[in-house]
């Protein structure tokens, strides 16, 4: 009789637990649903004068007048979705290779201390990189890098025309150094996750490490891999002060990635403390809705990207 | 014994550190980030000689301040343009803008070659390259005004402030005073559009100072102050009165003082017509409303009145000390009589 009332008890203590993690983990879900939509709403209502002055046009002019209240966002949305661009595709190919090299290949005595000092990047602040980036990046890039890439690719429109020191390029790099400790700490994690036994198998059958790297640590992770990278570029999208001081803060659309350009995120820094007239707080914050709207259809390129190329891999 | 004798002292010793701190009425103010350097320090010295009063101001922008101004979330707002019509319209009550500060803005450039008595510019050749329509370095209007420099067949690279500011307000102020064209395309603001083709804006004083320093065949515009704190290379510039000279403290202030009658709808000197007048300079306004009704609105309001008119007079020296410029004695006498009008 004893045990049974034990077991009752520890029967309705366990539903009590449950209840409260239930209510718990609800909570927090909803928390989160109701920031995102509070954030959108407000974005939304912040911006309506300016949605109701232009509104699809916003998107297609790339005059950005305070002086006539004429605004357009295109060249800022370009300049937002290609540094970052630039940042994933440099800092992915660093951030997995480094990271791939961490795990398998790095003694031990070189791979924690060097994942340590990649993780400290992390903890910069962000207004370090760039001013580093300005004062110590973009000169030489501009002195050697810029001029060097132009002499053997120039053929290129990318690598064409006047080379400023503060452009698309500089804020690119700047973003992937800043991003590639989140792409390769969770890269670490992710290769270290594959199943052992899929590494034992593939050396047995005689492949070397480098070919078990490639033909079956790497595709195994591939999916975290790219969470890592879709995470990433969430940061660099919405990197601020950094872009801000090497990016050149130019609204215009150019060929060349040599040349300045503006992000919707830097034009807020920029304006919204001097920005007095309606209209104009309204644009910088329809500025700030699109960042929202641009930053939620990057990632679900990306993740349609996961399914439609990495499916099909997984079924061969 | 002992112990207690100590206890009692250190206590003392506290009540007499505390008690001024605890009486001292705290003020607040917030606005332009111009000013700060010269507010802090002003405040700081008032605070040292009135033991009642401490002034927290906060630089976040002449915006900023304007907004919280109109909100009343401080006591004292301070913008380097006076509010506009629209700004005032919306303020719950009646205020008064006074001038407390003057400033420069300094012509910078980057060259690869030294010239002798640094690049020489007319105001319309300045105004050309913003335009961009003197577009390169070797352009014969430059030439025709710096014989003997040498001048390289490069482009212009045509620096400016990326963050809305009152140095870019003054700026583009005054290059729509010496161009007709700058005035209809362009026009005047914190921020404006940008028409040269090789335009690239730096955040800050700072950025663009980074911006010029590094980019061979630059031009950019900066606040005196920092100029001087950065020994930069300053261009020349021609005033109205076809005379050329640098940007220097006497030089603003001999534009101010061209200007007697200045009040807050007309508040600009740039291209002013003074003999040694250095054409590109402003002030910065503070402002607070003109009655108070509440008794503890009114003593405070009284204290921050006292507070802006020391500032605007006695407080002026400091600016000195900073590399701004002093505010000529007529206007001191403005702002004086402007707060003169504060009932409290």
């Amino acid at each position: 009789m004893q045990s049974e009332s034990h077991e009752q008890l520890h029967l309705r203590r366990s539903r009590i637990s449950d209840r409260w993690f239930m209510a718990g983990v609800y909570g927090a879900t909803g928390l989160f649903v109701a920031i995102v939509a509070g954030l959108f709403v407000e974005l939304y209502a912040g911006s309506s004068s300016s949605i109701h002055a232009f509104g699809f046009k916003f998107l297609t002019s790339s005059h950005w007048n305070p002086v006539t209240n004429q605004f357009g966002a295109l060249p800022m949305i370009y300049g937002t979705v290609v540094s970052s661009l630039i940042a994933i595709v440099l800092a992915g190919f660093v951030g997995v290779f480094g990271a791939a090299y961490l795990v398998e290949f790095a003694p031990r005595a070189v791979a924690r201390p060097l994942a340590f000092l990649i993780e400290l990047l992390a903890a910069v602040p962000s207004v370090i990189f760039g001013l580093w980036g300005l004062f110590i990046l973009a000169p030489v890039l501009r002195a050697y890098v810029e001029p060097f890439l132009q002499a053997k690719f120039g053929f290129l429109p990318i690598f064409q025309g006047f080379i400023f020191g503060s452009s698309l390029f500089t804020a690119g790099i700047v973003l992937a150094i800043m991003i590639v400790p989140t792409v390769s700490a969770i890269t670490r994690d992710v290769i270290a996750a594959v199943a052992r036994e899929h590494r034992e198998a593939s050396m047995a059958l005689g492949a070397t490490r480098w070919e078990t790297m490639a033909r079956v640590i790497l595709p195994g992770a591939t999916t975290g891999i790219f969470g890592a990278c879709v995470l990433a570029l969430g940061r660099a999208l919405g990197e601020t002060i950094a872009t801000t001081m090497v990016i050149g803060n130019k609204p215009a659309i150019a060929a060349s990635l040599f040349q300045p350009a503006y992000t919707l995120a830097s034009v807020i820094a920029n304006e919204f403390t001097e920005a007095t007239s309606d209209l104009y707080v309204s644009a910088l914050i329809e500025l700030g809705l699109l960042l929202f709207v641009v930053s939620l259809a990057v990632n679900g390129i990306a993740r349609v990207l996961t399914w439609t190329v990495l499916r099909p891999a997984k079924a061969r | 014994m002992k112990r207690v004798n100590v206890l009692g002292a250190a206590l003392s010793f506290a009540a007499l550190v505390v008690a001024p701190a605890l009486a001292a009425t705290q003020l607040t103010g917030a606005g332009s980030s111009f000013v700060n350097p010269f507010f802090s320090k002003a405040f700081y010295e008032y605070s040292a000689a009135h033991s009642d009063v401490t002034v927290n101001y906060q630089p976040i922008g002449s915006g900023g301040g304007i907004q919280q101004f109109t909100q009343r979330t401080v006591d004292f707002g301070a913008s380097d343009v006076p509010m506009n019509a629209d700004e005032i319209k919306r303020l719950p009550a009646s205020a008064v803008q006074v001038p407390i500060a003057l400033g420069g803005v300094a012509v910078t450039y980057n060259l690869p070659s030294f010239i002798k008595g640094g690049l020489k510019l007319t105001r319309e050749t300045l105004a050309d390259i913003y335009l961009g329509k003197i577009a390169k370095w070797n352009d014969p209007r430059l030439t025709k005004i710096n014989p003997g420099a040498e001048l390289p067949d490069a482009p212009i690279i045509v620096v400016h402030r990326s963050d809305g500011s009152g140095t870019t307000y003054i700026f583009t102020d005054f290059l729509s005073h010496v161009s007709g064209e700058w005035k209809s395309k362009v026009g005047t603001g914190k921020s404006v559009e940008w028409p040269a083709p090789s335009a690239v804006g730096g955040k800050g004083n700072d950025g663009v100072a980074g911006a010029v320093r590094q980019t061979s065949g630059s031009i950019g515009y900066v606040e005196l102050a920092y100029v001087h704190e950065n020994k930069m290379t300053q261009a020349q510039l021609q005033n109205a009165a076809g005379r050329f000279g640098f940007c220097t403290g006497r030089g603003v202030a001999a534009a101010a003082a061209t200007k007697l009658n200045l009040t807050p709808t007309d508040f600009s000197i740039v291209d002013t017509k003074g003999e040694t007048a250095w054409p590109i300079a402003g002030y910065t306004w503070a402002f607070m409303y003109r009655e108070y009704q509440k008794p503890e609105e009114k003593s405070r309001a009284k204290m921050v009145r006292d507070v802006l008119e020391w500032t605007a007079t006695s407080g002026q020296r400091i600016a000195g000390t900073l590399d701004y410029v002093p505010l000529p004695e007529s206007v001191q006498e403005i702002a004086k009589k402007s707060l003169s009008e504060i009932k409290v």
